[in-house]
């Protein structure tokens, strides 16, 4: 059964209908504090106790000219009383502050749902910055919505008549009085914003006063039902027993960087060139100082990488966090993370590319260039976080892979997962398995450089060690560290370097398969499809197609188990958000198995009516044929 | 007991066991035998010590060490350095790089070291010429420069290193030369008591690709009347006589008798007057200038980065795991 939404109910005089889930957009010119309406009400809700999921959208530009379309900035959220997993198809509600707003988003908009306008940004010249030829509001573009006509900037300046803010400043309060307003429709709270934003501006009571106001007359609107007929509520989300918060992808992931390199007992050295959208990782450290966390802020991508294995042959954790371009630029850094055989890790949020592509829309086409783009054979582990919930978990493995095999990681997380939040079910800190590094502060009698553990990990020797005095360096290398031509030796230390990195799949757990271990098809996902991918086969199978999921956050090397498993499926669905790079993947790995790609880049990620559709499509084909 | 006395390290504990592979007369091998002697002399621990570097023939210098050592990637010593120093602000890190290594591939890094002031000793040394790809010219050669790759001349001016480092904020540049080891030890030692990044150009001959470039500026014969060494506090006196003085008109160097010297200053607020003194490498009928070029102090980088974690840390107590996951707003779903 579809879960009831805003728009199906005709709300005439009942006082208050409940929902399931509702999906709200908030778009605005990124002047507007969209980002921070969004984040305020996904904070509320998640305070409230609805299990929820957003999507940001901002512009890459900074501040595109006002009230064009390029400088609309969006902020989708999906709240709900049952377990979600993606912040929705399409919109119930659309809050659209300016004519760009609306002609971005309105095409996403659900049928027969909701829009709320800002009427006084609607003139003439707004009509013209959005290049629109008539007005949206009476040129039809609209059939078909219920469609709210609020004069924002009008109900501001009446709220705060008494403020002694400048008009521009009275302005800028619009988000706030928007935000009342859908506060008031979907029943939330005003306390949690009301406090965030004297801790906000503390100091500035004028503002905290003017914001204050605009939220409570945004608010006070919709209570004396002017605008609508009626009022709804979402309730409580049934999750898991736990203790929660809401997590942001990049910060879920830089606490990860600390809890790893304490489990580890190393000091964190986090070095990092500026790059959406990665930086918020590094921002997030620099306030995480009395954690012991060193930052530094490189003069470029290379430089950062270079000095977090700088970090590393001195014996603390280096780190080192960017995006696609800067990926690129570390390459050959990598490479000799990979000859020296230093622990590293390196963290890639991607983004649309190639080149300097779209920076704040996700993609994960940075898949096969992670595992192989190199010069020479330079292995290294990939490790693949799935949603912000999960990020802390997977972050703290890949510095665990790194320490104990002596090896740079690459851990790839995407800008859905970035900038999206959910809650977090908080982990039990005390069930942390610590894997404290030993140093090798001895010669035994067979000692080498790179001499081999089990694993094929070499020692780690900390320059300060006396009698430990050792150089390395990128040129290939015997076992004792000196430089060696050998042929032989080359041989032996490629394989043994590749070995090692497959070693790796001894340490990981074989995923396990949502649904019937066997059928006709396999989903295979990795990253931040997972939501999607799981509310789409959820649906599948609910009817009655014989659908099962598996999901990787260990891309390379691949689990153990996966071609047992690929082996009891007809086929296997790897929906990605770049050009089958999976599927190449795993038809050199596992080629014994029929794989179908299914793939999307338009800079958004999967719609959940796709890939059921995607699924249908191949039930239907393989029962034709 | 602990006063037991420990033999004193001589130049041969701070050889490594490698053979060392630098073309027969190349001047790296006065470098390394000086740096050797230096650390002996020093009474440095070979356990504290790491030799860092880029890509090039000086770059192979760790190896030779009986220290730690890292060769890294080409140009990125500055940038592996900085976290070195920054994890173990204990070590004592100097990194070995070349005219091409430092100021082509890897300006950019030895800008930003320079700025930022780490407690590292750079030791550049500088033959005008790639050497390990056989003999193209180098960022320092200067225009016309007819090698391989540029068969009618080079066209592109070159750098002068010490008018870079004071650009960059360098806090302590000096010169020398490979086989003057008397003044390249007075360097090396007052490089290594400076606190900060000291940034030492070492003319190096490379006899194969570049030996006329030597020939005619520092080699023994003609270096008295073509270099002047300036100490502080000195008078800038030069010459097989000591007859030949320096002294600034404006904004210009010129050449005056000995008694009408300016005296030289590295450490004035201003880093113009080693940027005029470095110019002087232009002008054939001038000296080049050696010694040490400047030498001020300011903060070090590693000390400050890691002072604000101490402050962090006393100002809001030891960071305890728990306080940073279950921070914000918790709640309870039972």
């Amino acid at each position: 059964m579809t879960p009831p939404t805003a728009q199906d109910t005709s709300a005439g005089e009942l006082p208050l209908q409940q929902l399931d889930r509702v999906v709200i957009r908030f778009a605005g010119d990124s002047g507007d504090g969209m980002q921070v309406t969004g984040n305020q009400f996904t904070r509320t809700s998640a305070l409230f106790g609805n299990d929820l999921a957003t999507l940001p959208d901002f512009p890459a530009e900074i501040r595109a000219p006002v009230g064009t379309r390029p400088g609309v900035s969006g902020f989708q959220l999906q709240f709900s009383s049952s377990d979600i997993h993606t912040p929705g198809d399409q919109p119930d509600v659309l809050v659209a502050m300016n004519p760009a707003a609306l002609m971005v988003n309105v095409n996403a908009l659900k049928k027969g749902g909701i829009v709320i306008v800002n009427t006084d940004a609607f003139k003439a010249t707004d009509l013209k910055k959005a290049k629109c030829d008539t007005n949206p509001l009476e040129d039809g573009t609209l059939d078909g919505f219920r469609v709210i006509e609020v004069g924002i900037n009008s109900r501001v300046s009446e709220a705060l008549a008494d403020s002694p803010l400048s008009n521009k400043d009275k302005q800028r309060c619009k988000n706030f009085y928007t935000l009342g307003l859908m506060y008031w429709v979907y029943s939330r709270p005003l306390e949690p914003t009301l406090e965030w934003l004297e801790e906000k501006f503390k100091g500035k009571d004028d503002l905290i006063a003017a914001n204050q106001t605009a939220l409570k007359a945004g608010y006070n609107a919709g209570d004396i039902r002017e605008l609508f007929q009626g009022q709804y509520e979402v309730p409580k989300a049934t999750l898991q027993s736990g203790t929660y918060r809401n997590v942001m992808g990049n910060q879920a992931l830089a606490i990860g960087l600390v809890a790893g390199a304490k489990l580890a007992g190393l000091k964190p050295v986090y070095c990092s060139y500026p790059i959406t959208p990665a930086s918020s990782v590094l921002e997030f450290l620099a306030g995480y100082k009395n954690h012991g966390v060193v930052t530094i802020q490189s003069e470029d991508e290379i430089a950062a990488i270079c000095s977090a294995i700088g970090a590393s042959f001195a014996g603390s954790l280096g780190m080192t966090g960017t995006s696609g371009p800067g990926m690129a630029l570390k390459g050959e850094a990598m490479g000799l993370a990979i000859s020296t055989e230093l622990p590293l890790v390196i963290v890639d949020v991607q983004r649309a590319g190639p080149s300097t592509g779209m920076p704040t829309k996700v993609e994960q086409s940075d898949l096969l260039s992670s595992i192989f783009g190199r010069n020479g054979d330079a292995p290294m582990p990939v490790v693949a976080i799935s949603k912000p919930s999960d990020a802390f978990e997977l972050t703290i493995d890949a510095c665990r892979i790194a320490v104990q095999y002596m090896t740079p990681v690459i851990l790839l997380s995407d800008n859905f997962i970035a900038n999206g939040a959910e809650p977090w079910s908080l982990p039990d800190l005390d069930s942390l398995e610590p894997f404290p590094v030993e140093f090798t502060a001895e010669k035994g009698e067979d000692f080498q450089s790179f001499g081999r553990d089990e694993k094929l990990a070499r020692p780690w020797v900390k320059p300060g060690t006396p009698g430990m005095e050792f150089r390395i360096g990128g040129l290939e290398k015997a076992p004792s560290s000196n430089i060696s031509y050998d042929p032989d030796n080359h041989q032996a230390m490629t394989d043994i370097r590749h070995q090692k990195v497959r070693n790796v799949a001894d340490s990981i757990p074989t995923p396990e398969v949502d649904g019937a271990d066997s059928g006709d098809l396999l989903v295979l996902g990795w990253g931040s499809t997972v939501g999607i991918l799981r509310q789409a086969v959820d649906n599948a199978r609910a009817k009655g197609q014989s659908v099962s999921r598996i999901h990787l956050t260990h891309v390379w090397p691949l689990p153990h188990g996966l071609d047992e498993i690929f082996s009891r499926f007809k086929s296997v669905i790897v929906p990605e958000m770049n050009v089958a790079q999976m599927t190449y993947l795993l038809r050199g790995e596992l080629p014994d198995h029929d794989y179908i790609p299914f793939n999307k880049v338009t800079g958004q990620p999967f719609l959940v009516a796709e890939v059921e559709a995607e699924i249908k499509r191949v039930l239907d084909e393989r029962a034709g044929a | 007991m602990t006063d037991i006395a420990q033999p004193a390290l001589t130049k041969k504990d701070f050889a490594s066991d490698q053979e060392v592979r630098w073309c027969p007369g190349c001047g790296d091998y006065a470098i390394l035998n000086a740096l050797q002697k230096h650390m002996a002399e020093s009474g440095a621990d070979p356990a504290k010590t790491v030799f860092v570097s880029g890509i090039g023939c000086s770059s192979r210098f760790p190896y030779y060490m009986n220290t730690y050592g890292f060769h890294t990637i080409h140009g990125r010593a500055p940038a592996v350095a900085t976290g070195v120093k920054v994890a173990n602000p204990d070590l004592d890190v100097w990194i070995v790089t070349g005219d091409g290594d430092s100021l082509s591939i890897g300006g950019n890094h030895l800008a930003h070291i320079l700025r930022r002031n780490l407690d590292v000793n750079i030791l550049m040394f500088n033959n005008e010429i790639y050497g390990l790809t056989k003999g193209q010219y180098s960022p320092t050669s200067p225009v016309g420069t007819k090698k391989k790759s540029t068969p009618m001349g080079s066209v592109d001016r070159p750098f002068e290193p010490a008018q870079f480092a004071v650009g960059s904020q360098a806090t302590f540049v000096a010169r020398t030369i490979d086989q003057d080891m008397k003044h390249m030890s007075k360097i090396l030692k007052a490089a290594a008591a400076h606190k900060g990044t000291s940034f030492i150009e070492i003319l190096q001959n490379c006899v194969i690709f570049n030996k006329d470039f030597y020939a005619t500026t520092v080699e023994k014969k003609v270096r008295p009347d073509r270099t002047v060494d300036l100490t502080a506090g000195e008078p800038m006196i030069y010459g097989a006589d000591r007859d030949k003085g320096l002294r600034f008109n404006g904004f210009t160097v010129e050449r005056c008798a000995a008694e009408e010297a300016d005296v030289w200053h590295p450490d004035t607020p201003s880093h113009a007057p080693t940027v005029l003194i470095a110019g002087m490498r232009d002008d054939p009928e001038m000296p080049v200038p050696v010694g040490i070029l400047r030498a001020v102090e300011a903060p070090v980088y590693e000390t400050g980065v890691n002072a604000q974690v101490e402050d962090a840390i006393a100002t809001k107590g030891a960071g305890d795991l728990k306080e940073l996951v279950y921070d914000g707003e918790i709640w309870t779903v039972d």
